[in-house]
């Protein structure tokens, strides 16, 4: 001790003279650098069990692509558009196109302002510009019509108080909005019943068509809306903006690569719980019968006929009306999904968007049979289309049962899944895969404890996944919560917005979209078959053959 | 005003009178006052580098969904930062290698009072982002009740024990730095 003092005593007086090390001097130096072995040996051991054993690559081959989506050309042409129907899809639409109502973008930038949370504002002002001109608009209710008008001219997405670009063209009528040299292209968001016949009429005309789903009303007008698609050349969208979501991309691949293995029934789900959610949407002040164009609204005379002959022939006159179609309504007008006499009811408007997404996923064209039941349950404000529905789809060549399961008065949340036999897979923004306690594929790495089976092994969260190893408790528990969600390439995309970018852009670049007439012809025709199966009470068939419904005995 | 009460506190905490930076002081502290401060340096530096190595042995980590879940007044600056993919590259590197300098810094006793400056700058930043407020819940669970106070406070507040205590000087690299390099060193570096 004394000896070290000593040695000491001259550095503490001179520190910058004394350069001479001795032997304490490197001990005392070096003294905690023993310590790093230790946390090597602990790092390599943490790799070891918290990684390395996660590994799963070889029994769950999957790539580490992330989704494509067709990029916009750099030298695109501007698309001239025409939108018919300012309702609420149409306003949608309408911003996914880049096109918002200015007192629209007033609420968002209040909301903005109180909440600096709420990014629906920058979201909206990141939007990509589509290069769309928005140069004719058509709404038979004079209050949307003038509004769809001012929102076309909103170039700048400003507000109230904002400059604007030049006014479309109010049209009075679709056709005249469908005849307009100075459009290529028509956005339909009118009402179920109009759907078919427009857009055949613009195909005709050769106008681009992106269509809001069901793509028909009745099922005579589907096959002709497909004809009229095929002979024109144009390039036809349905609605589907589900198609654009990033994981189903990665769930393809997985089915495809059969890590479930064998997929014996799709479980798909439609849970809401709100009058607005079944369609009881508020009915707008300013409108009567001098500012809504009824006439229009009743319908093509042709479709009438068409859905008036099927519906009586099998005495379905209870789910008809039941007011006269030529009697004014504003229920009626603003709530139109509440009666078959305009509407598809939860098959055309909500089953659809479940069955593309499995039709999408794997691939299964029309079924074979559908059987459906359900009623009007809950809201019993003289509605005739049912608020709570099942229907069974059967595709017994791919051994395989969809069911679709809707309720409009629970919100109970019951997620779309794909049931293999070696796991399952919930389908929403990510991917969730359990593995099956009696999974042959899993069985050894279940065994091993690798594949735990009461929780998911595997979630692809889409541009952030690993895809060779379980995921980490954490990484699930952030999944789950929706927390890592849909940025693509690090940017926040709305789906409606890349669905009508696809659609515009395989008009530049003389493409096919995702959601294209025969995938539309499938949707129409299944959807179809599960209305007739609930209406008409027995099971409906599909001739492969024929392209055509048949019907099943009566029970 | 309130950058200038800040620096004034800033200096108060780290100022560092001439024998401070001088001499080693080596006679001025006991075996066991030594000995705690090393026990005490070595223990952060520890749990510092093997979170950092943790995180760079891993290639998929990355702290997105932290930021994602943070809260207090800080929130949208910290959830922006993980919306951003491009920035986040940087994010997660400068946090993973930062932790394992600092740790191993303080391990080490390399660098300590720079080491030091790091850690409570990094741990500032995670209290911003998940401040223990009432009220305030986080997805990832706290293991623990934590009032304005959690383990990142208090160890930030070891972190200045550290800074104005330099035994690295008597134990550890800093031994040797002490010697070599220029006076400037010794007010933040070492």
């Amino acid at each position: 001790m004394e000896k070290e003092k000593k040695e000491k005593a001259p550095e503490k007086a001179e520190p910058k003279k004394s350069s001479a090390i001795g032997r304490r001097d490197v001990i005392k130096t070096l003294a905690t650098v023993p310590l790093l072995g230790a946390m090597a040996y602990g790092l390599v051991k943490t790799r070891k069990t918290s990684f390395l054993d996660r590994d799963i690559s070889d029994v769950f081959p999957l790539s580490n692509k992330d989704a494509v989506f067709l990029q916009p050309s750099a030298e695109g042409k501007k698309i001239r558009v025409g939108l018919i129907g300012f309702g609420i899809r149409g306003k949608q639409l309408m911003r996914a196109l880049g096109y918002a109502e200015p007192s629209y973008m007033d609420t968002l930038v209040k909301a903005k302002e109180t909440n600096p949370d709420d990014t629906r504002y920058d979201v909206f002002m990141e939007q990509d510009d589509l290069n769309v001109v928005i140069n004719g608009v058509c709404d038979i209710f004079d209050i949307y019509g003038e509004s769809a008008s001012l929102t076309g001219s909103n170039i700048n997405r400003e507000g109230t108080a904002g400059k604007f670009g030049p006014a479309p063209k109010r049209y009075r009528t679709w056709q005249e909005l469908i005849a307009a040299p100075d459009i290529d292209a028509v956005v339909i968001a009118a009402p179920d019943h109009w759907h078919g016949t427009m857009t055949i009429a613009a195909a005709k005309a050769g106008k681009h068509v992106y269509c809001e789903k069901p793509m028909t009303w009745t099922v005579p007008e589907t096959y002709l809306v497909r004809q009229a698609v095929r002979d024109s050349g144009i390039v036809f969208q349905l609605g589907h903006q589900g198609r654009q979501t990033a994981g189903y991309q990665k769930a393809e691949e997985i089915i495809k690569n059969n890590l479930l293995g064998h997929v014996n029934l799709i479980q798909v789900c439609t849970n809401r719980n709100t009058p607005n959610g079944a369609w009881v949407y508020p009915i707008i002040e300013g409108s009567n019968p001098t500012t809504i164009d009824w006439k229009q609204f009743e319908g093509d005379p042709e479709r009438v006929k068409e859905y008036n002959e099927y519906m009586k022939s099998f005495r379905l006159e209870r789910y008809m009306g039941p007011d006269q179609r030529d009697k004014f309504s504003l229920e009626r007008f603003f709530r139109w999904r509440c009666w078959w006499d305009y509407s598809t009811g939860l098959s055309g408007d909500l089953l659809t968007h479940e069955y593309d997404a499995a039709n999408q996923i794997m691939h299964l064209g029309i079924p074979d049979s559908a059987t459906s039941s359900g009623g009007v349950y809950f809201f019993k404000d003289g509605r005739t289309v049912p608020d709570v529905l099942q229907t069974t789809f059967e595709w017994p060549e791919r051994n395989l049962t969809m069911l679709y399961s809707a309720t409009l008065a629970s919100s109970r949340d019951r997620g779309k899944v794909f049931m293999g036999h070696d796991a399952s897979m919930e389908v929403s923004n990510i991917l969730s895969i359990m593995a099956d306690r009696d999974s042959e594929r899993y069985a050894e790495k279940i065994k091993q404890g690798i594949i735990p089976t009461d929780s998911p092994f595997f979630t692809y969260v889409p541009g952030q996944s690993k895809v060779d190893a379980v995921t980490s408790a954490t990484e699930l528990y952030f999944a789950q919560r929706g927390l890592l969600y849909t940025y693509v390439g690090g940017k926040r995309y709305d789906t409606t917005h890349l669905h009508m970018r696809e659609w515009l852009e395989c008009i530049r670049q003389g493409q096919t979209p995702s959601c294209n007439i025969d995938q539309a012809f499938q949707e129409a025709m299944t959807a179809h078959m599960g209305t007739r199966a609930y209406l008409e009470g027995r099971t409906m068939y599909w001739d492969k053959e024929k392209e055509e419904i048949i019907r099943g005995e009566l029970a | 005003m309130t950058p200038i009460v800040i620096s004034k506190i800033v200096l108060l905490l780290f100022h560092c009178n001439r024998i401070n930076i001088n001499i080693t002081m080596e006679n001025n502290y006991s075996k066991a006052q030594i000995s705690w401060l090393v026990i005490l340096r070595v223990f952060i530096g520890w749990h510092f580098l093997y979170e950092g190595m943790v995180k760079v042995l891993n290639p998929y980590w990355t702290a997105k969904p932290y930021l994602m879940d943070s809260q207090g007044p800080f929130r949208t600056m910290f959830t922006d930062m993980a919306a951003n993919a491009g920035l986040m590259r940087y994010v997660d590197f400068l946090n993973e290698w930062a932790l394992v300098l600092i740790g191993a810094g303080l391990l080490l006793g390399c660098f300590t009072r720079l080491s030091c400056i790091g850690g409570i700058l990094l741990l500032l930043l995670y209290t911003f982002s998940h401040p223990s407020f009432l009220n305030t819940e986080y997805i990832m669970p706290f293991e623990g009740s934590y009032f304005w106070i959690d383990k990142n406070l208090v160890e930030l507040a070891a972190l200045g024990v550290l800074f104005v205590f330099p035994a690295a000087r008597i134990i550890g690299f800093d031994r040797f730095l002490f010697r070599v390099l220029p006076d400037g060193f010794r007010k933040f570096v070492i």
